[in-house]
């Protein structure tokens, strides 16, 4: 079979782009290797790690599991758009105060799925918190200082 | 890993989606969510030739009420379902099972009617329908037709949906004000696959359980209705010796598939313990809400 190719459009944080690629290019292929973003990491492949964790159109979701064919004409955000933004600034100060990173492979789709978590703007609980996280694998942490600088930011920005 | 070389087209219409299924058979695989088909192809589990993407099918979104039932478009996200007023009001069960499939990045991608047409055995939505008797309406070139929940789901994967066919539409009978529902899964991690699972609706009268359907996943190799538990424990009290009765039941109902999550008579053991929990938790809702 043949490589069957597919002009795709999309903007990719804030920058409009244009590439014609195989339709069975996933969506964080896409961005890594054609728009060159590569803060979006390739853990599992399969839906399981969410280390692939990116936005589109608003919501986060698992880059590996998206074509980027089905993405042509939406807005995708990855950490390294929603890091210039400064919308998770207060969080990534918190995961480094907190020691919620150890080698950082994870991170990205942990501050990707944290940041649909707290703009949800509510009280929360410890267990609310992994229950929301549990997509995403940490093999470092133990998990414990995610949960504990999501939860600062949380009550922090509750707080005002 | 990567997905396998395959062909990918846009249905714009139901109609271009139907032509498509006419044309390429079973060559063809529908792509909703593609939160369980992206995984396969990934995985190289599954080499269709093409893939026909229905996302952009809005005639296929919302849900909405048709006298006393709910009908879900069947490319409903679960992120919608999940936060619908419509199903909490109306579809407790579901709503109740809903926080249990997957993760938020999923939920915000895969659909209703996917993970119905799918049948995975540990899909959470199969079982709350068969529970709730919905109706499945699918769509071919030559019109729609409707199935039964009860005979939708055939085996692993397997269902009464011809290769030609699009499923379109679940439409959910509005559970009952007087009835109570529960659902209860095991799984490792919350929001993966469940290792044994139970959907339970039907009445409770003071202390009598009257109508209870029960109905099994994840140990079997589809959702399951508990026929020798419920024919145990309809017309009786909630106590210890109709526990007993039940569980016996229930071992010529289900016939749990061993796998790495553990062996069939762990499994057997753990619906037996869901179906305790279960009926415990219907009598104490019925209770909370006279």
């Amino acid at each position: 079979m043949s490589e069957e190719m597919v002009t795709v459009n999309m903007t990719v944080n804030g920058e409009q782009v244009t590439k014609t690629i195989p339709v069975r290019t996933h969506l964080v292929d896409f961005i890594r290797t054609e728009v060159g973003f590569t803060g979006s990491h390739l853990g599992c492949e399969h839906g399981i790690c969410g280390a692939c964790s990116v936005r589109v159109d608003g919501d986060v979701v698992r880059g590996c599991l998206m074509l980027a064919a089905q993405a042509d004409g939406c807005e995708v955000l990855t950490i390294e758009g929603i890091t210039d933004t400064g919308e998770i600034a207060d969080l990534q100060d918190k995961f480094v105060e907190r020691n919620a990173l150890q080698c950082g492979f994870c991170t990205p789709g942990m501050l990707m799925t944290a940041a649909e978590l707290l703009a949800q703007k509510s009280e929360m609980s410890r267990a609310d918190i992994r229950e929301f996280m549990s997509g995403n694998y940490c093999r470092c942490t133990g998990y414990h200082a995610i949960v504990d600088a999501i939860e600062s930011i949380n009550n922090e920005r509750l707080k005002g | 890993m990567k997905a396998p070389k395959f062909s990918y087209t846009r249905a714009d219409s139901v109609d271009h989606a139907l032509e498509l299924l006419d044309k390429h058979g079973e060559d063809a695989r529908i792509l909703a969510g593609g939160q369980s088909l992206m995984p396969t192809l990934n995985m190289r589990l599954s080499q269709p030739e093409i893939l026909i993407d229905i996302n952009r099918l809005d005639d296929l979104k919302g849900i909405r009420m048709d006298g006393d039932t709910v009908c879900i478009g069947a490319l409903t996200r679960h992120v919608e379902v999940m936060n619908s007023d419509i199903v909490a009001d109306h579809l407790p069960l579901i709503a109740e099972a809903m926080p249990h499939v997957a993760h938020v990045a999923v939920r915000n991608r895969g659909t209703i009617g996917g993970s119905v047409a799918l049948a995975d055995p540990a899909a959470e939505m199969p079982a709350c329908i068969l529970a709730l008797g919905a109706t499945l309406v699918v769509q071919s070139s030559s019109g729609k037709r409707e199935i039964p929940a009860e005979e939708f789901f055939h085996g692993l994967y397997e269902t009464a949906r011809a290769e030609n066919e699009l499923l379109v539409e679940l439409r959910i009978p509005s559970q009952k004000k007087e009835n109570v529902s529960v659902f209860l899964e095991l799984a490792r991690r919350h929001g993966d696959f469940a290792i044994v699972g139970i959907a339970a609706y039907g009445r409770v009268l003071g202390d009598t359980i009257e109508d209870m359907r029960l109905v099994y996943f994840a140990s079997e190799d589809k959702p399951t209705i508990g026929e020798n538990a419920i024919a145990a424990l309809n017309g009786n009290s909630w106590s210890e010796d109709t526990k007993e009765a039940v569980t016996a039941a229930l071992e010529n109902d289900l016939e749990p598939m061993a796998n790495l999550h553990g062996s069939s008579a762990m499994k057997l053991h753990l619906q037996k313990v869901l179906t305790g929990r279960a009926m415990d938790a219907a009598v104490a809702r019925a209770g909370d809400a006279a």
